[in-house]
């Protein structure tokens, strides 16, 4: 008999449809991978099991669970079964804890709830699985609060909770989507080992086909509140019978056709010249008296652009990537060294030539949603970088290089009297590009700018870089821990660790041949599709 | 955190050292020579010029400034212009009633605001909710020394429970001093509990929304737990300013309500001291509500500090 057995299940808050009878069965000790696009409904099926979906929601449907009717159970025993039998992970660890209780209390507290155990018993049992998760005593004592802990060490505590009481089914939404490949590598282990070790079914919730695979026995593909597909992890993806399938299969492995444009390797002229360059931030003060320590966050970094370039710059979180790419765009003052673009000292140089150096180079950043001004209309937000032009354009003028930027982007004119919330996430991202490129930029950076977005928006992201790589000749630095991604899209590649630049070369020749232990790190941590179905074709032999 | 609190001393004492100097000269500018009022109307200018000479009066700004300045410092506010007694025997007098009585309606609010912000939160926008909100909004809104009638005539004149004004004093044993302040303290107390309950209402449900209250719900607790476990104290930050500048306007702003019961408190000192321009109550008043503002407000970042780690960590 299944352990969660799903039928029919509908799903609607208020007036929407979020799911469409889906089915989903899950065996004893069996890992099923659940994926699909963002409002693919995934999430709430989640929520559905665990019966926290928000307040206006009605289901239809049957959900059984260790013989258990899920949805006509009674609040007292839904809380029963909840940390109990059921443990769940969530997506976002910097948020997931209470900011103001220690981790001790907060791993001790669903002990506590469930076994009746005095407050020493539970702290011990809290200890011995924070021990269990990677977080020792000695440097994580139960009285740490979450705020001391890096996002890495966030998601092992809430993977303690949720694994506290040795549940029978193990929930996971996008567990890892937050964290560098480094550390999506390590949760991943942490989550296949309690698994194995406590002979627990596992739900694993996952936009990353190349992670879902490291992880499924078998996968179930939803689509708009339906389920597509589901089967056997490796036969499904490898045969890819179904469309949809072999769609979302080949965005999550697409490489954009890149035409090189002509990059003149010997010619003189230099876009970006980074030299010797640092920052410093102010430490944390230990004590009254002694001046705190200064944090290095970039240290003695040099590196220099040929226009029309494209370059990588790679590394975990925390390693000064954000920091290096705020100082080139002057957002921020370097300690030490200097930035010249296109000959021009960016630090020491006046009004004009500044406003010069602004309208040359443009930045997009990762999230699509944060960066614009709700109340705003599309003209207004794409036409922003205009006031670096030396000549104020007229209203016409700024209508009909607004409606051509969009256009370049593959938006359509009459989108500029829209409000952002009317765009999905990719056309979002494709407004932002078109804000960059508005001032005929020679220099983008680009802050993880595909990693907020969908397998298949990636893909054609991707292909809007690289053609206006090509048909503008602008030149662009990409700032990312996902190596797919500089795979596709650079021709060179920097590896930033602890704010210095270890190693560089031919993105192809360093991604292939690593030669420093923070790339190969990199490298062999990044999730890869057909190397993912290679490994578990071999396993099932 | 010591460097937190600490700087937080330095700006309380700036606030009371500007403060003094703005209370100082604004007095300067009033029209009316202290002296003259004093001695009355029909006293000789030489009269005058002795006591202004007596008072110090004829000296530079400056050393006034510092003269009344270091005086505060050692609790000596001077002489009450009128009634010609310290005016610091004044204060205390008149303090032992205002202060318990700011202590227990704050007390009182609190101990309604809260469990009803609870209440609320829990049931949003459900007819409990909609219920509470709405007592709320009348108690905002509703006069308080409209109310202080309404209870006098209810627990004094009907019920006979208490009695309907004055203050026996503290010598005469605690429970009649308690009695006569419960009525009073309960008027002031229910219109501040309705906007501490909205504010509860509000910072409670923002924190419902926060990722770490589903992580707690799928620990299995239910709902009544996790609110008062996980929400409360995250709520609290707003909950605790607005009581911080509850109790500042508690302890002077009850001016009324001191009236209606009778009640010889500061509010009443410094109404009486304004229309007999017996400014230097007036000042000293001021300068004390200034530094119980200040007091106030280095309790209220201390206990930021208790409920939030992250402050603690923080410089």
């Amino acid at each position: 008999m299944s352990l969660l057995e799903i039928e029919k299940l509908s799903l609607r808050i208020g007036r929407t449809q979020v799911l469409k009878e889906i089915d989903l069965a899950i065996e004893p000790g069996e890992v099923m991978g659940l994926v699909g696009e963002s409002g693919s409904g995934k999430s709430m099926t989640a929520l559905a099991v665990m019966r926290l979906t928000p307040a206006a929601t009605q289901m239809e449907g049957r959900v059984t669970f260790d013989g258990i009717d899920i949805l006509s159970a009674t609040e007292a025993q839904m809380c029963a079964l909840r940390g109990d039998d059921i443990g769940m992970v969530f997506q976002e660890p910097m948020t997931a804890l209470n900011p103001v209780k220690t981790i001790g209390e907060q791993v001790a507290e669903g002990i506590r709830w469930h076994t009746r155990a005095s407050r020493a018993e539970a702290e011990a049992q809290a200890r011995k699985i924070l021990d269990r998760v990677g977080l020792p005593e000695q440097k994580f004592p139960l009285s740490r609060y979450p705020h001391e802990l890096s996002g890495g060490q966030r998601q092992r505590v809430a993977i303690a909770i949720a694994c506290a009481l040795k549940p029978k089914l193990l929930i996971a939404d996008e567990p890892t989507t937050a964290l560098d490949v480094v550390l999506q590598a390590q949760i991943l282990d942490l989550l296949k080992e309690l698994v194995r070790e406590n002979r627990m079914s596992l739900l694993f919730i996952s936009h990353d086909l190349a992670v879902v695979t490291e992880m499924a026995d078998r996968i179930t593909i939803l689509r708009q509140g339906m389920v597509t597909e589901c089967g056997d992890t490796a036969r499904t993806l490898s045969e890819a019978t179904h469309p949809y399938t072999r769609q979302l299969a080949l965005a999550s492995m697409h490489v954009p056709a890149r035409v090189r444009p002509h990059i003149d390797e010997t010619a003189p002229d230099t876009l970006l010249d980074v030299a010797n360059l640092t920052r410093d931030y102010p430490g944390r003060r230990r004590s009254l008296f002694s001046r705190p320590e200064p944090v290095r966050a970039v240290d003695d970094v040099s590196l220099k652009m040929k226009p029309g370039a494209s370059v990588a710059l790679v590394g975990r979180s925390g390693c000064g990537k954000s920091t290096l790419a705020r100082m080139i765009l002057a957002l921020d003052t370097p300690t030490d060294g200097t930035i010249k673009f296109r000959g021009v000292d960016i630090n020491r140089a006046d009004e004009t030539a500044m406003r010069r150096a602004r309208r040359n180079m443009q930045v997009v950043f990762q999230d699509p949603y944060g960066s614009f001004d709700p109340r705003h209309t599309v003209e207004r937000l794409v036409a922003e970088p205009l006031h670096l032009l030396e000549r104020k354009p007229d209203r016409k003028e700024r209508r009909d290089m607004v409606g051509r930027a969009l256009h370049e982007v593959g938006l359509s004119r009459s989108d500029m009297e829209k409000y952002p919330h009317e765009f999905s996430g990719g056309q979002r991202q494709r407004l932002s590009i078109a804000r960059a490129i508005i001032t005929r930029p020679k220099l983008v950076v680009a802050d993880e700018p595909v990693s907020a977005l969908d397998v298949s928006i990636r893909a054609q992201i991707l292909d809007l870089f690289a053609e206006l790589n090509q048909k503008l000749g602008v030149a662009y630095l990409f700032i990312t821990h996902d190596l797919t991604v500089a795979r596709a899209i650079s021709d060179d590649v920097l590896v930033m660790h602890e704010g210095r630049i270890v190693e560089r070369g031919k993105t192809s020749e360093v991604l292939d041949h690593p030669q420093t232990e923070v790339a190969q790190a990199l490298v062999s941590a990044a999730p890869d599709l057909h190397r993912a179905i290679a490994r578990r074709l071999q396993e099932q032999g | 955190m010591t460097i937190y609190l600490l700087k937080r001393l330095l700006i309380g004492i700036a606030t009371l050292v500007v403060a003094s100097l703005v209370v100082f000269l604004m007095l300067e500018v009033v029209p009316g020579d202290p002296a003259r009022l004093m001695l009355g109307m029909n006293a000789s200018d030489a009269q005058v010029e002795l006591l202004r000479e007596q008072m110090g009066l004829n000296q530079p700004l400056a050393l006034r400034y510092l003269d009344w300045a270091s005086g505060l410092l050692q609790l000596d506010f001077g002489k009450s212009y009128t009634y010609s007694v310290p005016v610091i025997d004044l204060i205390r007098e008149r303090l032992v009633v205002s202060f318990p009585l700011a202590v227990i309606a704050l007390t009182l609010s609190t101990l309604i605001a809260i469990p009803v912000g609870l209440f609320a939160a829990a049931r949003r926008g459900k007819a409990g909710d909609t219920a509470a909100m709405a007592v709320a909004q009348v108690g905002v809104a509703m006069p308080n020394f409209w109310f202080a009638l309404l209870l006098v005539y209810v627990f004094a004149v009907w019920l006979r429970l208490v009695p309907a004004g004055g203050f026996p004093g503290w010598g005469n044993g605690i429970w009649p001093a308690l009695k006569a302040l419960i009525l009073p303290a309960l008027a002031l107390a229910l219109p501040q509990a309705a906007i501490l309950a909205r504010v509860t209402r509000a910072a409670l449900i923002e924190v419902l929304n926060e990722d770490y209250i589903r992580t707690a719900r799928a620990k299995g607790m239910p709902m009544r737990a996790v609110m008062w476990r996980h929400a409360l104290r995250n709520a609290m930050i707003p909950v605790l300013t607005i009581m911080g500048l509850q109790f500042a306007f508690l302890l002077a702003g009850t001016i009324i309500i001191e009236n209606v019961f009778y009640l010889p408190g500061l509010g009443r000192l410094v109404f009486q001291a304004i229309t007999q321009r017996d400014l230097i109550v007036v000042e000293s008043v001021v300068m004390l509500l200034v530094a119980a503002v200040v007091l106030v407000n280095l309790a209220v970042d201390l206990s930021y500090a208790l409920v939030d780690p992250r402050l603690r960590a923080r410089q």
